[in-house]
């Protein structure tokens, strides 16, 4: 990665001065990831130029690392080359006087506004090249991007990195600390750990401009690699009257809830589900697929429920349901009443076999339609609880979601969408082949042509004695 | 007194304190068999008198008795078991694990007790609670049986306990040392014309003739067989007392076996003047017993009485009952075992034809034991889960079916007229499929899921950890094609030694030394086409693949990736590009010379981009832009400092060295790119024959694999890419030195290396199965895995350390788990034996390994 101040104040070769960096001679800072080195291309009266170039050595990165992720991006990747964190904290290094605004010789063009010229190569742009202007123009900086091609560029895509050039008046400091916090902003990520001293970095370095920049919530958010409790720490102290605002949106929310956000669906979901599950007189119920446990946590402050259980093929997401149920922890819900299960639903499993009601919330469409009739035979045939809740979107509707190309999906991971008329179709003949009497209905706002957003189905076991 | 046990029991001391319980226990059974209550409540409080922990001393007593009896040990209960609450809690126990509950009473007398008592410090017991313990003890006794111990022993005095003997005996079920060979008949149903038809067919000689006067028959069998009755001889057809002549001078002479089946059991009460509903053709039975000899009458009531429930022959291999068994009951003996045994499973509803609806208890099981059984009339019989139902109903009008074991040949003979009008008609029921693919519908998370050992044929007992079978779930529960296709994952392929001439890391010299190393002298070496690997089932028409993977909607086939999921997103690249592959096989003419509708091909499908675009874009195109962006803009500046005087050293010349193979990395995929607009621009490179029909084709060379390459490629179907390939005699240093050569030459000119493989498919050194195959990759296919920079000197040197130990431990187990998974898809196991493997390699895919080897 390649980063180049130059000024044009006369003299220029001051900059040596202000970089405590003398302009004949190459710099060389050692870093744990590699070496910073500073040099001049050019030092002259008229125009000065210093350039820092970071000289990471791509083995030693990946060495002892990425084992457990088991995967390639692992081992080739673009962090020796563009420019990210790593160009912060060799900044922080190699320039740590200047950074400082100090300079012996200097003290005084330190403190003054000087014309600057910066080109950061090649910066990733995560979030477009009109953010790179909303980030470095409120700042006064001319902003010129070049994109990166890849000449070569086989398929058609062009990576996301730009040739950054600013230039402007400013004093050097409040350069070096603007590109400081906002390359890793735009690159959105960081090398370390990220723990509270990085909201004290982020107020130091963003002394008189972070507070009143416009993007300023993005910046924190990204900064601060999207953890929330320091996003909202950095925030309140930043701008104090600002508290409510403060709510960033979830990092963690799914595409398909930033779809349907406005309509608060998801919470609409969980109340039809567990009225019908609490009207069908259940007490055990088995959530299939209960992913973070949301249908959990919302059913276990329920009295009427005796026994929970959510069974999902993701490890992770039950650490999370775990997590958010709290079941790891003291005053937990008493031993039996959550139980969380690895499991696929693909496979017949015993283990929760015996519950009244099993809940299906969400997760058919992301089940090839050809493994469907495998699922049906577990819940409708072998387990044949009294009770089977289904809800799946309903395609009608999706013509209505204004950020939703036509006849995409709204979860990339769906494998279908049906309308009302598919999911109809598929649940009467479940019904009819299992022995289950069907009732539907639409969860939402109902629209009169599209009807509802989701769609859900009640099964009821029809008694055979 | 010989105590005349079942060798596998629950024998349940009952004693008071001091009688010798633990003496006589420790006398007559293994330390480990006896579980003594004291001992329990020492473990718990140190001390084995205080019965203040009884009740947890009990609970861990219980508990390892329960694990014993699971595993079908012999397991004795130390304890005083004074009143039949106490001893109410083994007979359930007992139950459970279908073991027979013996008691054995010991009673020296009460002086004997209080006198041993009085000698041990620890047991403050007064002569009172002897006294109280000893009498009430007595006064249960008459009671024992009725509590439901099926024996009772009682030892009366000192010297009745030391003059007792233990001797063990096997269940009268347990005859695991016939190993036969066996004939197993099904339901007969006084069809007696057949059975002799049948028996004849089967090789026995059946001689009738007159003893006494009465009729008898002498049945000679074939050298050394056994017929095995599955029950039900008797019923509803037009002979059954011949039938029973038939095997009761079977059973007699030692050359046959009967279980008993539901219709002996109601004739048995019926002839002990039991009142009985005369029904399902019992009065036939009665009006034939009628007119039968006396001698007849006389021996018939004893044997149908004597029957068993179910027999355990061949070393365990093999259970036989007239229901059929679940695992968990085999070689055991209960309540619950005879009724399974005699009628099998219901749900409690009942089916149009007013008939008990059958649970499909064959389904679920699991076991590794056969289980031959009858009682539910099918049209053939068929395996299911390793069990199989031989009634195909002759008394209906169907056949009379025999099992050749261990053959497992099946013979049959027709029924000569419908002697009964079936009450549910004897068709088959929904398609024509087997029951086997009706029954693997349904796989078990137990089928995947926690610690697993999988015996494979090539390399033992393999062992996947719990975690890596939980790191593959969600890939294959929700990911993956239905497990029906995927019989087969390749394994992983580690690369040659690390080479050390400079500027190399992998070189074909070292996979040489490899094999020669490891005994082989002739190798075969591949191109090594850069696409994506992909196992392709083919099939020749629409029925195979419903026959075979159990297709539900009109493919022809499958392609999959090394995960197991569907190589292409659409259903229609799929079956366009199986269609031109189905011309190929056509035209070379593989089918009949397989005989076989279906084939399992290990391929490359080219381009890479069909796959790996997405991962360009992602990871490596990035990369490419991202370096040379970077060092063009770094050499530029430092070239102008340089030229500007300023002392750089070799600054200048590095980063131009670094921007040159950041230029090299850019065009390093270039060959292995192109559009993919439709099937036509996809290119296939077959290079394993994996299987076909009953075949499992590692036992042909990489000759024949090759040849048969050779042939589809010479179709001249643009679908197939030609693979070029040399056979290597390793001794040959010349050949070698060509060999490598020609590697250097197809690397060079964008290839991405070769695979080099010994001669046989499957090759045992002195230390056991080698690595089926080693790869040699080119240096510019390296540099897109390891980096643009991989091969600048300080970088190579430390790349060299790369162990691949590990690597190719995975790469033998995976292979053997792959050749387990083949084996038993062709043998048309379970699915869930078939899946177990493919999971397990998956499962492997989660070790942590380097994955740039």
């Amino acid at each position: 990665m390649f980063l180049s101040i130059s000024t044009t104040h006369h003299p220029a070769t001051d900059l040596g001065f202000l970089l405590h960096k003398h302009p004949e001679r190459v710099h060389e800072t050692e870093l744990p990831f590699g070496k910073a080195i500073v040099f001049y291309p050019q030092a002259e009266d008229t125009r000065c130029e210093a350039a820092l170039v970071l000289d990471i050595d791509p083995i030693g990165l990946v060495r002892g690392k990425g084992r457990a992720e088991g995967l390639l991006d692992a081992y080739v990747n673009d962090r020796p080359y563009a420019a990210s964190s790593f160009l912060s904290v060799a900044m922080g290094r190699a320039l740590r006087t200047a950074m400082s605004g100090a300079s012996r010789e200097r003290q005084e063009i330190a403190e003054t506004d000087i014309p600057l010229e910066v080109i950061v190569t090649p910066l990733p742009a995560r979030g477009g090249v009109r953010l790179v202007h909303e980030l470095f123009e409120p700042l006064g900086w001319f902003v010129e991007t070049t994109p990166v091609e890849d000449g070569d560029a086989l398929t058609g895509r062009t990576p996301n990195y730009v040739s950054l050039k600013l230039t402007g008046v400013a004093r050097l400091q409040s350069l070096l600390n603007h590109l400081y916090v906002l390359i890793p902003v735009l690159d959105d990520d960081k090398h370390y750990w990220v723990g509270d001293d990085e909201v004290e970095k982020l107020l130091r370095r963003g002394e008189g401009w972070l507070d009143s920049h416009p993007a300023r919530d993005l910046i924190v958010r990204r900064y601060l690699i999207h953890r929330r409790a320091l996003a909202r720490d950095a925030l309140e102290r930043l701008a104090p009257e600002t508290r409510n605002e403060a709510q960033a949106p979830d990092a963690r929310l799914t595409p398909e809830a930033a779809i349907e956000a406005p309509l608060r669906l998801n919470d609409q979901r969980l109340d039809s589900v567990a009225e019908a599950l609490r009207a069908s007189g259940a007490r055990a119920i088995a959530d299939l697929g209960c992913g973070e446990g949301k249908l959990l946590q919302r059913l276990v402050r329920e009295r009427w429920v005796e026994r929970l259980i959510g069974v999902d093929a993701a490890a992770r997401d039950l650490e999370w349901a775990s997590k958010r149920l709290k079941l790891d922890v003291a005053g937990a819900p008493p031993e039996g009443r959550v139980t969380l299960l690895h499991g696929g639903i693909t496979y017949r499993d015993k283990r929760w076999e015996d519950v009244d009601a099993v809940a299906l919330v969400e997760v058919i469409e992301h089940l090839d339609a050809e493994r469907l009739p495998t699922l049906e035979k577990i819940v409708f045939g072998a387990a044949r609880p009294k009770t089977v809740i289904v809800t799946t979107p309903n395609a009608d509707y999706n013509v209505l979601f204004p950020n939703l190309a036509m006849g995409a999906f709204r979860h990339p991971d769906h494998r279908f969408e049906w309308t009302r008329a598919q999911f109809e179709g598929w649940a009467n003949s479940v019904g009819l082949a299992h022995g289950y009497s069907v009732t539907f209905s639409g969860v939402g706002a109902q629209d009169a042509a599209h009807g509802a957003p989701t769609q859900m189905a009640v099964f009821a076991k029809v008694s055979t004695t | 007194m010989n105590l005349d046990i079942p060798d596998f029991a629950l024998v349940v001391l009952i004693g008071a304190s001091g009688s010798g319980k633990s003496t006589f226990a420790a006398k007559h059974f293994m330390p480990t068999e006896v579980i003594s209550s004291d001992r329990a409540r020492g473990w718990v409080s140190d001390d084995e008198t205080d019965q203040s922990v009884s009740a947890d001393a009990f609970e861990l007593v219980r508990a390892v008795a329960e694990k014993r009896l699971k595993h079908r040990r012999l397991t004795v209960i130390d304890a005083t078991n004074v009143r039949p609450a106490d001893r109410k809690a083994w007979i359930d126990i007992a139950r459970r694990w279908h073991a027979l509950p013996v008691a054995v009473v010991i009673d020296p007398g009460i002086s004997v007790c209080v006198a041993r008592n009085q000698g041990r410090p620890d047991r403050p017991f007064g002569a009172s609670v002897i006294q109280r313990m000893a009498s009430e003890i007595r006064r249960g006794l008459r009671g024992l049986q009725r509590e439901g111990f099926r024996q009772v022993w009682t030892l009366e005095s000192e010297a009745q306990v030391d003059a007792a003997q233990v001797i063990r005996t096997p269940l009268w079920t347990d005859k695991r040392e016939d190993a036969g060979p066996f004939d197993i008949i099904g339901d007969v149903h006084g069809c007696a014309t057949e059975l002799e038809v049948l028996l004849t067919k089967l090789g026995y000689e059946v001689i009738w003739g007159e003893t006494l006067g009465e009729r008898s028959v002498v049945v000679t069998p074939p050298e050394g067989r056994k017929a095995v009755f599955l029950g039900d001889l008797v019923d509803r057809g037009p002979n059954s007392p011949d039938c029973l002549r038939i095997a009761m001078s079977m059973v007699a002479a030692g050359s046959g076996y009967c279980v008993q089946g539901n219709h002996e059991r109601k004739f048995g009460r019926w002839l002990e003047g039991r009142k009985v509903t005369i029904a399902h053709g019992l009065q036939q039975t009665i009006d034939q017993y009628e007119l039968a000899d006396r001698g007849f009458k006389e021996t018939v009531k004893p044997f149908v009485e004597g029957l068993r429930s179910h027999l355990w022959l061949d070393g365990g291999r093999l259970a036989v009952a007239h229901a059929g068994l679940k695992a968990e009951m085999i070689g055991r003996g209960s309540g619950a075992v005879r009724e399974f045994a005699l009628y099998g499973e219901t749900t409690g509803e009942i089916d149009q034809f007013g008939l008990p609806v059958r649970a499909d208890w064959a389904a679920n099981y699991r076991g590794e034991t056969t289980v031959v059984y009858g009682h539910t009339p099918v049209p053939e019989a068929q395996w299911v889960n390793n069990t199989l139902c031989i009634d195909t109903g002759c008394v209906f009008g169907g056949k009379l079916t025999a099992l050749r074991w261990p053959e497992r040949e099946l013979v049959d003979v027709p029924a000569l007229e419908v002697w009964c009008e079936p009450t549910r008609p004897l068709v088959p029921v929904g398609d024509a499929r087997t029951a086997q693919i009706e029954a693997d519908k349904l796989l078990d998370m137990e089928d995947v899921s926690g610690r697993r050992w999988i015996d494979t044929t090539l390399r033992g007992r393999v062992v996947v950890a719990e975690e890596n079978a939980a790191a593959a779930l969600e890939v294959m529960s929700r990911f993956a094609l239905p497990p029906q296709w995927l019989a087969y994952l390749p394994p992983t392929m580690s690369p040659c030694e690390t080479s050390t001439l400079e500027g190399w890391l992998e070189r074909p010299e070292e996979a040489f030394a490899y094999y020669r190393k490891h005994g082989v002298d002739t190798v075969v070496c591949e191109e090594k086409h850069m696409g994506s690997r992909a196992v392709i089932a083919l099939c020749r028409n629409e029925g195979t693949a419903r026959e075979r993977f159990d297709a539900a909607a009109g493919e022809t086939g499958a392609v999959w990736t090394r995960t197991g999921r569907s190589f292409f997103n659409s259903t229609d690249m799929t079956e366009a590009l199986l269609s031109r592959l189905r011309t190929v096989v056509d035209a070379a003419g593989l089918w009949d010379e397989l005989a076989s509708d279906w084939l399992l091909l290990d391929a490359e499908i080219m381009p890479w981009s069909a796959k790996a675009s997405a991962l360009i874009d992602a990871q490596y195109a990035p990369v490419a832009a991202a370096s040379r962006a970077g060092l063009s803009a770094a050499s530029a500046a430092l070239a102008r400092a340089h030229a500007r005087g300023v002392p750089s050293g070799d600054l200048a010349a590095r980063f131009t060295e670094r921007l040159d193979r950041a230029k090299l990395y850019a065009r390093a995929w270039e060959p292995y790119v192109w559009p993919v607009s439709g099937v036509d621009d996809l290119r296939v490179a077959p290079f394993h024959l994996l299987a076909s029909e009953a075949q499992v084709w590692f036992d042909k060379d990489h000759l024949w694999h090759m040849g048969i390459a050779d042939r589809l490629a010479a179709t001249g179907q643009s679908v197939v890419a030609p693979t070029r390939w040399k056979l290597l005699d390793l001794s040959d240093a010349e050949a070698c030195t060509a060999t490598a050569n020609w590697w250097e030459t197809l690397t060079g000119t964008g290839g991405e290396g070769m695979v080099v493989k010994p001669r046989d498919f499957i090759f045992r050194g002195p230390k056991g199965l080698i690595q089926p195959a080693l790869k040699v990759r080119g240096r510019a296919y390296l540099r897109i895995i390891y980096g643009p920079e991989y091969d600048a000197p300080e970088h190579l040197a430390r790349l060299r350390e790369r162990g691949l130990t590990g690597k190719r431990n995975l790469a033998l187990r995976e292979f053997a788990l792959g050749h387990e998974a083949l084996r038993r898809f062709v043998a048309r196991e379970p699915l869930r034996r078939v899946h177990e493997c493919v999971f397990a390699v998956l499962a492997m895919e989660s070790e942590p390994i380097d994955p740039r080897l």
